[in-house]
């Protein structure tokens, strides 16, 4: 208990935990809708299209290496969305494609320049004092606009992720929403890369929509769960990475794993206990 | 006036004609059933008149103020609804989005239609249960009380008993009827069933690439059409 009060006395741990349980909050309220929609890699090739975009903004010298990053990214999301949605090639070999294209630019360009550095890494794979004050204050801003933007749209959220095409049939405008959603996820993903690197980031979308399911069986329940479970995981896995000194983004995909097993084991032994009122 | 209309439509699917010239109209009460073969275009047709595929040549008008949001669909399930984590409130209540403009949240009123939809269609008892646990003829009342929440004037089913055993399919198309008979609901129903159809609608369209007929369900079974799949019934 006193190593973890201990902890929170670096300044940069302060950081972590409030921009990482920032992140996570704001990835886990979009992969609901992400993972229902079948979209959940989505966030997998966003990453990897950050990571091409972070190397490049290291190569060439940017100043704000994320601000160069942000609108590729964007740029990205509604590109896959939109393939997704109508192509000949299917929507997953899609983004197989170009998230593995973007990979390998991005790592084209980096050994080709200032080499594999620690910079490079870290986008990667994730630090924990990647985070500077500048970013913390991006995380702030940008979490308040998720979660905004999430209360605001949240029925229209459930409509769209529930069922599209009766959405615009009855006159909503599905399209808008979807973008909204994209838009988010974009910024999401290219703000919390650093940290939790390119080739983790897309769990935190994942992980808790998926756990909350085993044991939910309300949208609002699942949406709230998420929340909870991802801000928790995150600050669990910032402890084991502080003490085990290992990686902070791999610290906390091990914890969601975790807690996803936990989750899966109550989900099928409540379902069995329902079975059994029902047989009763 | 028709409260929808087909002049002279043609659609095409991936650069192929699937229909050509159709013409035909419904009115307020009718209860058309599209019938054809697979592939015959009746999907694409559905799409065309709920809005979501332009035609490629004619029009299809919409009368007496019918607007987008007053129209109710019961889309076919898709694998991903199937295991969806709703409550049967939040499903019916969805279709009441359109009612809300540009409000963020429900109102009242709208929490009140979702109630009645679902004493309506009889799943009270359901409405707190996880719309992933209920068995698909559950799942299809839940997205007709959800339709109705959309609608009071027109309904258009696109296959609503694909799926269900024969008691629930006998449901579900009494169901249909009632709201058709007692609430004058205007139905349109794509369907696979020509046996129900024939039992239940009131005007049938049959697609077909060259011969495709639209009349009330009399003539349809004067027809050479009807006469052919119901000689060996007689």
């Amino acid at each position: 208990m006193e190593e973890i009060l201990k902890m929170f006395s670096y300044s940069f741990i302060v950081r972590a935990v409030i921009g990482g349980s920032l992140i996570s909050l704001c990835a886990a309220l979009l992969g609901v809708s992400l993972v229902l929609k079948r979209y959940s890699m989505i966030g997998d090739g966003l990453s990897h299209v950050g990571f091409g975009a972070l190397a490049i903004a290291a190569a060439v010298n940017v100043a704000s290496p994320l601000e160069f990053a942000i609108p590729i990214v964007v740029i990205a999301a509604f590109f896959l969305l939109r393939i997704s949605g109508s192509s000949k090639i299917k929507g997953d070999s899609a983004i197989a494609i170009i998230s593995t294209a973007a990979l390998a630019i991005g790592i084209m360009v980096a050994t080709m320049t200032t080499g594999m550095n620690t910079d490079i890494n870290s986008y990667l794979f994730g630090s924990v004092i990647a985070m500077s004050q500048k970013d913390i204050v991006i995380c702030i801003v940008l979490s308040v606009i998720v979660i905004v933007m999430y209360i605001l749209f949240y029925n229209k959220i459930f409509a769209v992720t529930f069922d599209e095409n009766f959405a615009k049939a009855t006159g909503t405008k599905a399209g808008i929403y979807n973008m909204i959603i994209a838009l988010l996820t974009a910024l999401t993903i290219t703000v919390g890369m650093k940290m939790m690197g390119s080739l983790l980031i897309s769990s935190l979308i994942i992980f808790p929509a998926i756990t909350s399911m085993r044991v939910c069986r309300r949208f609002k329940s699942v949406v709230i769960c998420s929340a909870v479970i991802a801000v928790v995981c995150s600050v669990a896995g910032l402890i084991v990475s502080y003490r085990c000194n290992t990686p902070v983004g791999a610290s906390i995909v091990i914890v969601n794993v975790g807690v996803l097993l936990i989750f899966t084991a109550i989900g099928s032994v409540s379902d069995r206990i329902g079975a059994r009122k029902f047989a009763a | 006036m028709a409260l929808i209309g087909c002049n002279q439509v043609s659609f095409s699917y991936e650069n192929t004609g699937v229909i050509k010239n159709l013409s035909f109209e419904v009115n307020e009460g009718d209860y058309l059933c599209i019938v054809g073969e697979n592939g015959s275009g009746k999907s694409t047709l559905m799409k065309g008149l709920l809005g979501l595929k332009a035609p490629a040549d004619g029009k299809i008008t919409r009368g007496d103020g019918l607007k987008a949001n007053e129209i109710g669909y019961l889309p076919q399930q898709t694998p991903a609804q199937k295991d969806f984590p709703a409550s049967v409130y939040e499903v019916v209540l969805s279709g009441r989005l359109n009612s809300c403009g540009f409000m963020p949240f429900y109102s009242k009123i709208d929490k009140q239609a979702a109630l009645d939809n679902i004493k309506r269609l009889g799943i009270e008892h359901l409405s707190k249960r996880s719309y992933r646990d209920l068995s698909g003829g559950q799942q299809q009342r839940v997205l007709l009380a959800r339709a109705l929440c959309a609608s009071k004037k027109i309904l258009l089913l696109d296959e609503p008993v694909t799926g269900l055993d024969p008691i629930v399919t006998e449901e579900m198309y009494r169901l249909i009827e009632e709201l058709n008979k007692k609430e004058r609901i205007t139905i349109i129903m794509v369907s696979h069933d020509i046996q129900s159809s024939v039992k239940y609608a009131s005007h049938i369209l049959h697609l077909d690439a060259g011969d495709t007929f639209f009349g009330t369900t009399a003539d349809y079974m004067q027809s050479a059409k009807g006469k052919y799949f119901f000689a060996e019934g007689k």
